[in-house]
């Protein structure tokens, strides 16, 4: 960028006048900042659930209300799963980042176990909540439960057919450039999936417990 | 094995849909047959369905929104029809057969109408305009028209297998619960309007990337033309209210299929929370249709006054304040819902506010034209008729907004006019204006200005006669969709609005002659030059129709109306110098889009009929498709460097004869 000289500039608005643009972004740079765009896209989506889950807690429908069935315990390990394939997968990246094949395999399959290790523990949580009477069509409480905590595993599963996508293309293809570019969203989409955990870790077991 | 599918499905007693069923299916397949016999199929599916190139699939995108408009009109005027016919008696359309034409006609002309044409538009114009190649997502765009293009196809299958929403054009619950509404019809509309609406959010994310990303050097934000801006606040406005939508729907999904009790009735749920919901999505909804309008107003009455638009940076603030302010009114679409004198008046007040940069941008017209030397085309017109037609649309729209006033006229036919009023006005008009200014750009020959005018005419005074009659009525106490009435003082206005809908029936006509007249002409209205109507912005600097990598050199743009300096540059310096051709990479075609649709239409409509297995198959197919497409391992090819200069070669010949002969610009 070049600073302007005065007499350069009659409309007298300093720098402002004289931004330069340099041109279309690169491919890496479009790719991720079109993948941040969804994934704001799809935060927005969870905080509709988020805001039908507020509005609905508290109608349990004569119903188990959420103390009376979250168990924080099995959370906290969720909670731990998931945070450690979030760090794994940023191991994953790396190793992409030095070309190592050998290390990004294992880290992502890694993330992988953590993955479903997180989807095994929430599929028995809710398989115990429907054997015991408690299911999504119960009261609204549970129908808005199911539905948020159900719509975050379902984008985890969505991720772990994703991940597994990807080890295969590293495998049979290398780390070619749009293979590269893929593999910075799958990134952000599992990072993301992991902000939206802390949420529901703090909006509905906490909280949910508390009252 | 097929779920709730049988036979009975048909409306084998019902012979109006059952006969427009026959008619389409037998047009469908005459076209089919024509092309597949005439040989068409191989230059179809490898130069449009499966193109990535923007400007096909921003056309394809217009035809199906012309399309429908003439389902959804078909709708309007078997409405009209029936409400002249059935005063003191039930007139020719059943009760459950009208309740499913009016939510038809409004989903339609809302979703498959208004979004794919300016969708289309902006496709095709805002690529030229930044002076790029392509948009971001080449192949991701194909595949949200061709997911918009599924919707559009369940909804018309559901006219003759099985039935469509009886619930108006937002499935309020409890009525759209199963309790009340057993049927496929509110199915057919969750999935249809589902899966379009993943068109329209990958459109959104690809045309948001590509003006904050992919603008050619120069093209600062404030160099931007008027309409990039507002394609590109519409498209902010995408991402965050359409998701907004799929999970509204979704939820009314789960309690449909899964007994879920978001807004049921029984336990505990809150209908309330779906008209919240789905207002936060749908007001903001009304902006991504009308700001990209507003965007071709700015740039046709700047383009036919001879004058750059005036106010252009009030004209970005303005439009990215409706942009903010439009998700904050959401409330107005039911004061009557008892939020309490406060929040009524809070966001009563909000909804005034709108009416603000709404005003400044009018006078910003206004003075564009003001001492100009105006050329009255047919996109002009439609832009004055616009101007007029919107102010009223938008004054009654103020009238509405004052909560007591609002208690009075809630869900009245005034209700009804008003907002025909700003989205005819608006986005119609705007859409044709759009179409009528840039076909010589999509196909290389202009559209015949007689008809258009002619179709312009109708259209406006067509559309006073149709709905001045029903502010009045909504005023004497007639409420929306009422499929007969007993009050003898509405009826002679109804039969005025009836009046009104024929009358726009021939502007209709009048249009599809315009093409029809303009296609056997097009040798005279061949625009040879790339710029017909002496333009402003890159897309004139182009050919049209524009070669497939639009420029052979990227342009460098310093300052607004980048077209416009260049061509004084070129009067004050003579043509600049031949560039250096290089050769240009451009995304290969790709079917991913067809199939990944085919895949959609096949698991909605399993999904609507309960059809288990199949939807497990769609699901597998589309994801397959998808991986199929990754693991391909050459995405681009080349065009050399030699062919680029011989096409360009061709434009810079017939641009500088253009440019020799006119004395003054």
């Amino acid at each position: 960028m070049s600073i302007a000289v005065a007499h350069d500039d009659p409309t007298h608005l300093g720098v402002l006048a004289k931004v330069v643009h340099e041109g279309p972004a690169s491919k890496r740079v479009v790719t991720g900042y079109g993948f941040w765009i969804f994934l704001l896209s799809d935060i927005v989506m969870f905080s509709c659930f988020f805001a039908a889950y507020a509005v609905l807690s508290g109608q349990t429908a004569g119903g188990p209300t959420g103390a009376q069935l979250f168990n924080l315990k099995s959370v906290a390990i969720e909670t731990a799963c998931l945070l450690l394939s979030s760090f794994t997968c940023g191991m994953a990246s790396i190793a992409a980042e030095e070309r190592n094949r050998f290390w990004f395999q294992v880290a992502m399959g890694v993330t992988c176990i953590f993955g479903l290790a997180f989807l095994w523990i929430e599929f028995h949580e809710f398989a115990d909540l429907v054997a015991r009477g408690a299911g999504p069509s119960r009261s609204a409480f549970l129908s808005a439960f199911f539905t948020l905590v159900g719509c975050h595993g379902g984008h985890v599963s969505a991720g772990i057919l994703w991940l597994l996508t990807m080890m295969a293309q590293v495998l049979a293809k290398g780390f070619r450039a749009d293979i590269l570019r893929r593999l910075l969203c799958f990134a952000l989409f599992w990072h993301a999936l992991d902000i939206i955990w802390v949420a529901v870790f703090s909006v509905v077991y906490l909280l949910g417990s508390a009252a | 094995m097929f779920g709730k599918l049988s036979w009975s499905a048909i409306p084998f007693d019902q012979p109006i849909p059952l006969v427009t069923g026959a008619v389409v299916l037998v047009a469908i397949l005459a076209v089919l047959l024509w092309v597949v016999v005439r040989g068409h199929l191989p230059y179809l599916w490898r130069e449009w369905i499966t193109s990535v190139d923007h400007k096909r699939i921003g056309v394809m995108y217009t035809l199906l929104a012309c399309l429908m408009l003439l389902r959804g009109f078909a709708d309007a005027i078997m409405m009209r029809a029936q409400l002249t016919m059935a005063y003191r008696s039930d007139g020719f359309l059943p009760p459950e057969h009208y309740n499913q034409i009016f939510s038809a006609h409004g989903t339609i002309m809302i979703f498959f109408v208004a979004m794919p044409f300016v969708i289309g538009l902006m496709n095709l114009v805002v690529p030229l305009q930044l002076g790029i190649r392509d948009v971001a997502f080449p192949t991701l765009n194909s595949v949200g028209f061709w997911l918009t293009a599924t919707g559009a196809l369940l909804v018309n299958i559901s006219l003759v297998v099985g039935e469509f929403a009886r619930t108006g054009w937002l499935p309020y619950p409890p009525l759209s619960e199963l309790t009340y509404s057993p049927g496929v019809g509110v199915d057919y509309y969750l999935w249809s309007l589902q899966i379009s609406g993943v068109g329209t959010l990958v459109a959104g994310i690809n045309l948001v990337t590509t003006v904050l990303k992919i603008r050619t050097r120069g093209m600062t934000y404030m160099r931007m033309p008027m309409f990039c801006w507002t394609t590109l606040a519409s498209n902010l406005l995408i991402v965050a209210a359409f998701p907004i939508l799929t999970a509204t729907l979704a939820m009314l999904i789960l309690d449909r299929y899964l007994g879920f009790h978001f807004f049921t009735n029984e336990a505990g749920g809150n209908m309330m929370m779906f008209m919240n919901l789905i207002w936060a999505w749908g007001h903001p909804e009304v902006y991504i249709l009308v700001l990209p309008a507003f965007g071709i107003f700015s740039e046709v009455v700047s383009t036919f006054s001879g004058k750059p638009l005036f106010g252009y940076r009030s004209m970005v603030l303005a439009t990215m304040s409706i942009c903010i302010i439009s998700f904050m009114v959401w409330l107005h679409h039911f004061f009557t819902m008892g939020a309490g004198p406060n929040v009524n008046a809070i966001f009563g007040i909000a909804s005034m506010i709108i009416a603000v940069p709404t005003g400044v941008k009018i006078y910003n017209w206004l003075f564009t034209m003001f001492g100009g030397r105006i050329r009255f085309t047919t996109p002009m017109m439609w832009s004055i008729g616009f101007m007029v037609t919107f102010i009223i649309g938008g004054l009654t729209g103020v009238l509405v907004a004052v909560p007591p006033v609002d208690f009075l006229l809630h869900n009245s036919l005034f209700l009804v006019a008003h907002f025909h009023n700003v989205i005819i006005g608006g986005v119609l008009f705007g859409a044709f204006a759009g179409y009528t200014y840039w076909f010589p750009k999509a196909f290389g020959f202009r559209l015949q200005e007689r008809y258009g005018k002619a179709a312009f005419w109708l259209w406006l005074v067509g559309f006073y006669v149709a709905f001045m009659p029903l502010y009045a009525v909504g005023f004497l106490g007639m409420t929306r969709r009422m499929q007969h009435y007993d009050v003898a003082e509405w009826r002679p206005w109804l039969m005025v609005a009836g009046v009104g809908a024929v009358i726009i029936l021939a502007g209709i006509i009048c249009q599809i002659m315009q093409l029809v007249v303009s296609i056997r002409d097009r040798e005279l209205l061949r625009d040879e030059t790339g710029d017909p109507w002496d333009g402003r912005s890159l897309e004139w600097a182009v050919s049209s129709p524009p070669p497939v990598f639009n420029f052979a050199v990227m342009p460098d743009v310093t300052s607004e109306d980048a077209y416009w300096a260049m061509k004084r540059r070129t009067k004050d310096e003579g043509v600049a110098k031949e560039p250096n051709y290089k050769p240009i990479e451009l995304p290969r075609n790709s079917p991913t889009g067809f199939v990944c649709a085919f895949f959609a239409t096949v698991m909605g409509f399993a999904m609507i009929w309960h059809i288990w297995w199949m939807v497990a198959a769609g699901f597998v197919g589309a994801f397959a498709t998808f991986v199929v497409f990754a693991w391909r391992d050459h995405d681009e090819y080349e065009i050399p460097a030699g062919e680029v200069a011989r096409i360009d070669r061709a434009n810079r010949a017939a641009r500088h004869d253009l440019i020799t002969a006119a004395g003054s610009m």
